[in-house]
């Protein structure tokens, strides 16, 4: 065995320097946002703005488009990452996805339904795929509950890939049938928060508050999880209340999230990966460093989707999954899968 | 070190300690333990040993209100196990389970610090008085040099240590440990198994799976023999073990000597058969 007392390790590392960078790193995420988008406004007239300047088209731009845009996306970002933490934990599998619970493919298959049934609102959007997500997570959740092998996380994988190709080939089947509903999926599908609205985000708002309840109340018990079953029972945890209350913040996070702007590639993944190289195995270090990334990563990929097609714009949902797949394809051969 | 129970209702308990009455214990339909009493006599170090499969694992953790009963009931200072909140449980009796994982890069600080857990309330953060625990934990588990060593690289020994005085910072009156050896060569088990003498020495109640039967006879001051969900025997080890008992226990004949540097008993001469 190679010394290994004079290296630095993850897990000694404070979180002292890491979150005033992350936090650094999404304010700058946040102003970059503001000043550069598709259209004409350019960073120079967006600064006027800020300062109480500028014509009152610019004005309409930064304040009633960049700023609702930016707190969409932040949310977004916020939800996805916090989520995926959880999950990569819950399953003990760095590499879970938000998408694995089902969530993912609940939603598109309620939006799917929803719009070939005559909705288009984009309001209406935002409330059928957080229930589509919720339900997508149930009909998991039952799925293992049935055998009665809920406290396996491996089975609870298996489960939601299983429901979730169920799910997506069903929508799948729903567009062949009506043109119109299959364009107006395709472009939620993708992932996009350009046509979001704040009366959306003040739609999922209380459900990610509650989420975020749960996630204080469960971030110490989950940690003491990764011991393993019986040693979190000894320090006086209950595994199984701990799970169920996980799994219900990660389907109200990504219901959420999923329902501003569409089901986001990569974005639950990576950003709880980098949190985790950064603070070390303990999953309410990760939480911590969670709060700045997630927010920053997708401001990032916003802007981004917003100027590299100026005036036209990409969809956000390619962005993070052309930002993603690299990051992810560098941490996987860089270093050793670690074990959570 | 003194275990502060301060925080708990019942300071004064009518029945000390853990026991178990009437216990049945059943893996899904089938049933492992029919009916067992056992008391865990106070302060001292009581081993359970018998055959692979005879139920001293299921027993333990039955002990440690992790495994639900099919009948009877666990008694903690005389009140049933399951009626008791699982965090104040956790203040009188801390366990040692074999299914324990730590995520790789995990130190043994960070893993120490899970021992203060159960007296940590929604609010309450880390205090002085949690780091000063953490630190003799330390100091007991002669682990105060490695205190920012990952888990995963340390000897089997060492994590097994780091794994016990997390138990130690959850400063319980009672330790019980499954099989807390059984991947240790020798010298780390005899590491492991000191520290669990002086923590007995200590005032703890301490229960212990022990697969070698040899070790469980030096290291233990009670012996609670099973086989095949029963208790066979029990009592001081050199007062219960014969060659009789062995045979019934593992199905192998033996003559018995006596370590002459302490009276432990000791096997000789194996065999399936005469």
């Amino acid at each position: 065995m190679t010394d290994y007392a004079c290296q630095r390790t993850p897990a000694s590392r404070a979180l002292v320097p890491p979150l005033p960078v992350a936090v650094f790193f999404v304010l700058a995420a946040a102003l970059a946002s503001l000043l550069w988008g598709a259209g004409p406004v350019g960073a120079v007239e967006a600064l006027q703005v800020m300062t109480g300047q500028g014509s009152e088209e610019a004005r309409f731009v930064v304040m009633e488009l960049r700023l609702p845009r930016l707190a969409t996306a932040m949310a977004t970002g916020l939800a996805l990452a916090i989520a995926g933490a959880l999950l990569q934990a819950l399953t003990r599998n760095p590499l879970a996805e938000p998408g694995l619970l089902g969530v993912s493919g609940g939603s598109a298959f309620a939006v799917t339904l929803a719009i070939l049934l005559g909705a288009s609102s984009a309001t209406m959007t935002t409330l059928v795929a957080q229930a589509g997500a919720l339900a997508g997570c149930a009909l998991v959740m039952l799925a293992t509950r049935s055998r009665g092998l809920a406290a396996d996380p491996v089975r609870l994988v298996l489960a939601g890939a299983t429901v979730t190709g169920l799910l997506l080939s069903l929508t799948s089947v729903m567009m062949l049938a009506d043109q119109r509903a299959a364009d107006e999926v395709r472009f939620w599908i993708t992932g996009s928060i350009a046509g979001t609205s704040l009366a959306d985000l003040v739609a999922v708002l209380p459900s990610m508050a509650v989420a975020g309840v749960l996630v204080v109340i469960v971030a110490s018990p989950l940690a003491a999880l990764s011991l393993g079953e019986r040693a979190a029972m000894g320090l006086g945890h209950r595994p199984g209340r701990i799970r169920a209350l996980v799994v219900v913040a990660v389907a109200l996070l990504v219901g959420g999230a999923t329902a501003l702007a569409g089901p986001l590639v990569f974005a639950g993944l990576v950003v709880p990966f980098i949190a985790r190289a950064l603070a070390g195995p303990d999953i309410r270090k990760t939480l911590w460093l969670c709060l700045p990334i997630g927010p920053g990563m997708i401001l990032v990929a916003d802007t981004l989707a917003r100027v590299i097609g100026a005036p036209a714009e990409l969809p956000l949902g390619v962005i993070t999954a052309m930002l993603g797949a690299p990051v992810l394809l560098i941490i996987v051969r860089s270093r050793r899968m670690p074990a959570l | 070190m003194s275990h502060s129970s301060a925080r708990t209702p019942d300071n004064v308990p009518d029945q000390p300690g853990l026991a178990a009455q009437a216990l049945s214990l059943a893996h899904g339909r089938y049933p492992v333990i029919k009916t067992l009493n056992l008391e865990l006599p106070q302060g001292k170090v009581t081993a359970i040993v018998g055959p692979n499969g005879c139920g001293k694992s299921t027993l333990l953790n039955g002990l440690a209100r992790v495994h639900v009963p099919a009948g009877g009931a666990v008694l903690l200072n005389g009140r049933d196990i399951h009626t008791l909140p699982s965090r104040e449980v956790a203040r009188q009796l801390a366990l040692l389970p074999q299914d324990n994982t730590a995520p790789e890069g995990l130190t043994v600080t960070d893993l120490i610090r899970f021992g203060r857990q159960p007296h940590q309330g929604f609010l309450r953060r880390w205090t002085e008085q949690d780091q000063a625990i953490l630190e003799q934990a330390l100091a007991a588990a002669d682990l105060a040099e490695l205190a920012d060593r990952p888990l995963d690289t340390l000897s089997g020994g060492q994590r097994q240590r780091a794994w016990i005085a997390m138990s130690i910072a959850q400063q319980t009156p009672l330790l019980l440990l499954d099989e807390p050896t059984s991947a240790l060569d020798l010298g780390h088990q005899i590491e492991v198994f000191e520290l669990i003498r002086q923590l007995a020495g200590q005032g703890k109640t301490v229960a212990m799976v022990v697969h070698d039967l040899v070790s469980a006879c030096r290291y233990a001051d009670h012996l609670v023999a099973m086989a095949d969900g029963e208790i066979l025997a029990r009592g001081a080890p050199s007062d219960i073990l014969d060659p009789d008992l062995i045979h019934r226990l593992y199905g192998v004949h033996c003559d018995i000597l006596q370590d002459p540097a302490d009276g432990t008993p000791v096997l000789v001469n194996l065999r399936k058969s005469f």
